[in-house]
């Protein structure tokens, strides 16, 4: 049933990135209704979607450290440690 | 004991003892029972807060049984844990890895329970051995080494946790195992805190983690996942909570992992890593002490308990039917193993914080209490690596086990399939646990030590950041994935200094050491022996002929003076003998009257 349900989702793959966008889009309008009274600084409140653009970046911020680490000499052989 | 209390630790430990003797049909009630009855004995503790267990040793006074708030809940998660594990690994037939397991969860809940030092250092040892063997049970070379490197770090930890709390003995008189002065410490404060910290994988104190938990056998990595780093954060907890230090070594403990996660090859070890980022977590919230943030502590533990082992119960279930744990050897697994994707996703989505799972209800109260104590950065670093973390558990680990290329070997594929009833029972106690908390509030908050602390994760803003976070990183992650795919690298890390530290010491010692030794005896040889035998040979001649020739030409002399006397003296004529004798009297008795 889970495989013939993931498989239903694959081939409609471009369906389903569309509605990923959907969600994305509905969430991003939602945050701009919901009430920022509990906001800890002044750009949450100022900079509509701002949570968005923070886990937009987080994840680039992430991603983008880790390849610069990686390629700086921490990633390397897997035998490294062997005799 | 009193006749009211029954440490849980005993149960385990008499179970763990009894268990080589129970076999065949009564082996598995029998492993069913023995955490069982170790969880009810918790609960049973837990509705009767109080001091037990008091014993006088030497002069000292040991506390086996302290129950209160604190450790209730952490009581409480470990015997469910022990339960879960346990479960999880009624297939294995080798007992010693269950009597290694249940030490190990003894050891941690009598670390939990005791009120002194001693007392907990017996159990904190209790725990690394123990543990110990859960790696070496895997029985390879690989498993061989990493079991070596994990009992001499957790050895030095000990021997630091046993400095810093002999000296406060030896400045304060005081064994007991309470908050210590943060606000002026001492440096038995620093060296009790870098003990606890050892085992809570702070940096640079962390590297043991990743190595050992990725060695382990699947059973082993499910247990230590649990017991080491939450145990030392309960510890933090009751003694270093407030100490700032921890704010800082807390974030960046959260961002280290995270960035390791990222680039890890190996499952476990990616699980590992996350381990860290998530206790970062955790001991950022000792170190701001707000009685939120020790609420969120206690929280983020007992969810991450149940998460992470769900975690590993998944990697493990790959691992025992594949015997695989790099993601380029594994890949688009949900055809075989479907029922593990659930539950890895269930505990991907509960370590990422989303709504309606355990991690959205404990993370957010340690990012909360940041804010409120004023630490904007702090808050913003956590939530950066919330997004890092549903990056790393949530997205790329599912994706590339699952769904993204099939990089198994044909033999893997066909050895792919879904784990025996037991592990499945496990994922879906600990699965079902992960949504129940995060669905019903009271469970979890109701434990928490602060009760009189409310906090409300459901708020809308709460909400619409939280999924704003996940949805965007999602997107990041969709935009940016063949930066993420992985490799057949592994990342070099702190242990590597003591790794080639211990390879440069035996080089020392085989090459320049053994060289000097080498050269030390050649030079003897060539040297010392031929001039002791020469030196011997003219003491020998020298004895030989000087001083038994003097001994003997004195021998000779006395008894040639003998002879001559004999001849002179001694004739055979009684009247001149008398002579000589009467002759001899007189002149000595005149000599004495005269002189």
């Amino acid at each position: 049933m889970i495989v013939n349900f993931i498989d239903y989702l694959r081939d409609r793959l471009q369906a389903v990135i569309y509605c990923c966008y959907g969600v994305m889009t509905f969430i991003v309008i939602w945050s701009m209704s919901v009430d920022t009274s509990h906001a800890h600084t002044w750009a949450e409140k100022m900079i509509p979607g701002f949570w968005s653009l923070f886990g937009l970046c987080s994840c680039a911020i992430v991603i983008m450290v880790a390849r610069w680490f990686g390629k700086g000499g921490i990633m390397t052989r897997e035998d490294y440690y062997d005799n | 004991m009193t006749t009211s209390f029954i440490h849980p630790a005993f149960i385990m430990i008499l179970g763990a003892v009894l268990l080589p003797f129970v076999r065949g049909p009564f082996r598995k009630p029998f492993m069913f029972l023995v955490p069982l009855l170790t969880f009810i004995d918790v609960l049973y503790l837990s509705g009767h807060p109080g001091t037990y267990g008091v014993y006088q040793f030497m002069d000292w006074e040991l506390t086996f049984g302290r129950v209160d708030r604190l450790s209730m809940i952490f009581g409480f998660i470990m015997a469910l844990m022990a339960i879960i594990g346990t479960i999880y690994g009624m297939h294995v037939e080798d007992e010693w890895q269950h009597m290694a397991a249940w030490f190990y969860v003894a050891g941690s809940l009598g670390a939990i329970y005791a009120a002194d030092y001693i007392v907990l250092f017996l159990f904190w040892e209790m725990m690394a051995f123990a543990s110990t063997f859960l790696i070496w049970a895997r029985k390879d070379e690989e498993a061989l080494a990493a079991g070596y490197r994990y009992i001499l770090v957790h050895t030095f930890g000990g021997v630091i946790l046993l400095l810093g709390f002999v000296l406060r003995y030896q400045a304060t008189g005081d064994l007991s195992f309470v908050q210590l002065n943060v606000q002026s410490p001492e440096l038995y404060t620093w060296l009790i805190m870098i003990g606890l910290m050892l085992n809570a994988a702070v940096p640079p104190l962390h590297s043991w983690l990743p190595d050992a938990y990725s060695k382990a056998t699947a059973v082993g990595a499910v247990f230590m996942c649990a017991f080491t780093t939450k145990t030392a954060v309960y510890t933090l907890i009751r003694s270093c909570s407030g100490f700032d230090v921890l704010i800082y070594l807390g974030i960046i403990m959260a961002i280290y992992g995270i960035i390791y996660a990222i680039m890890e090859n190996d499952v476990r070890k990616l699980l590992g890593w996350e381990i860290v980022s998530q206790v970062g977590y955790m001991v950022t919230a000792v170190g701001i002490g707000s009685a939120l943030a020790v609420n969120g502590a206690c929280a983020h533990a007992f969810a991450h308990i149940l998460y992470k082992g769900l975690l590993f119960m998944g990697a493990g279930a790959i691992l025992h039917a594949t015997g695989k744990q790099k993601l380029t050897e594994l890949g688009g697994l949900y055809k075989k193993m479907p029922v593990t994707l659930v539950f890895m996703l269930i505990g991907g989505l509960a370590v990422s914080g989303l709504p309606l799972m355990s991690g959205f209800v404990s993370k957010s109260m340690i990012i909360t209490a940041a804010f409120e104590a004023h630490l904007l950065w702090a808050g913003f670093a956590l939530i950066l690596v919330s997004a890092g973390t549903f990056l790393a558990a949530g997205l790329r680990l599912p994706y590339l086990l699952f769904f993204s290329t099939n990089n198994c070997s044909e033999e893997t594929w066909e050895k792919a399939q879904d784990p025996s009833w037991n592990m499945t029972l496990a994922m879906a106690i600990g699965g079902f646990l992960c949504i129940f908390i995060g669905c019903y509030l009271p469970f979890l908050y109701n434990m928490l030590p602060n009760a009189e602390i409310a906090y409300h994760p459901y708020g809308g803003y709460h909400l619409s950041e939280t999924l704003q976070i996940m949805a965007f990183t999602g997107l990041g992650f969709f935009l940016l994935r063949k930066y993420v795919m992985p490799k057949n690298t592994i990342s070099l890390d702190l242990d590597w200094f003591y790794r080639k530290g211990g390879r440069a010491l035996l080089w020392t010692i085989k090459n320049p050491l053994q060289w000097f030794d080498n050269a030390v005896g050649k030079t003897y040889k060539v040297v010392g022996i031929s001039t002791l035998m020469t030196t011997s040979a003219f003491w020998s001649w020298f004895d030989w002929n000087v001083i038994d020739g003097i001994v003997d030409g004195i021998a000779r002399c006395v008894r040639a003076i003998g002879r001559r006397t004999a001849l002179v003296l001694q004739r055979g004529q009684i009247q001149q003998t008398i002579y000589y004798t009467v002759s001899f009297a007189a002149v000595i008795l005149i000599a004495y009257v005269w002189l």
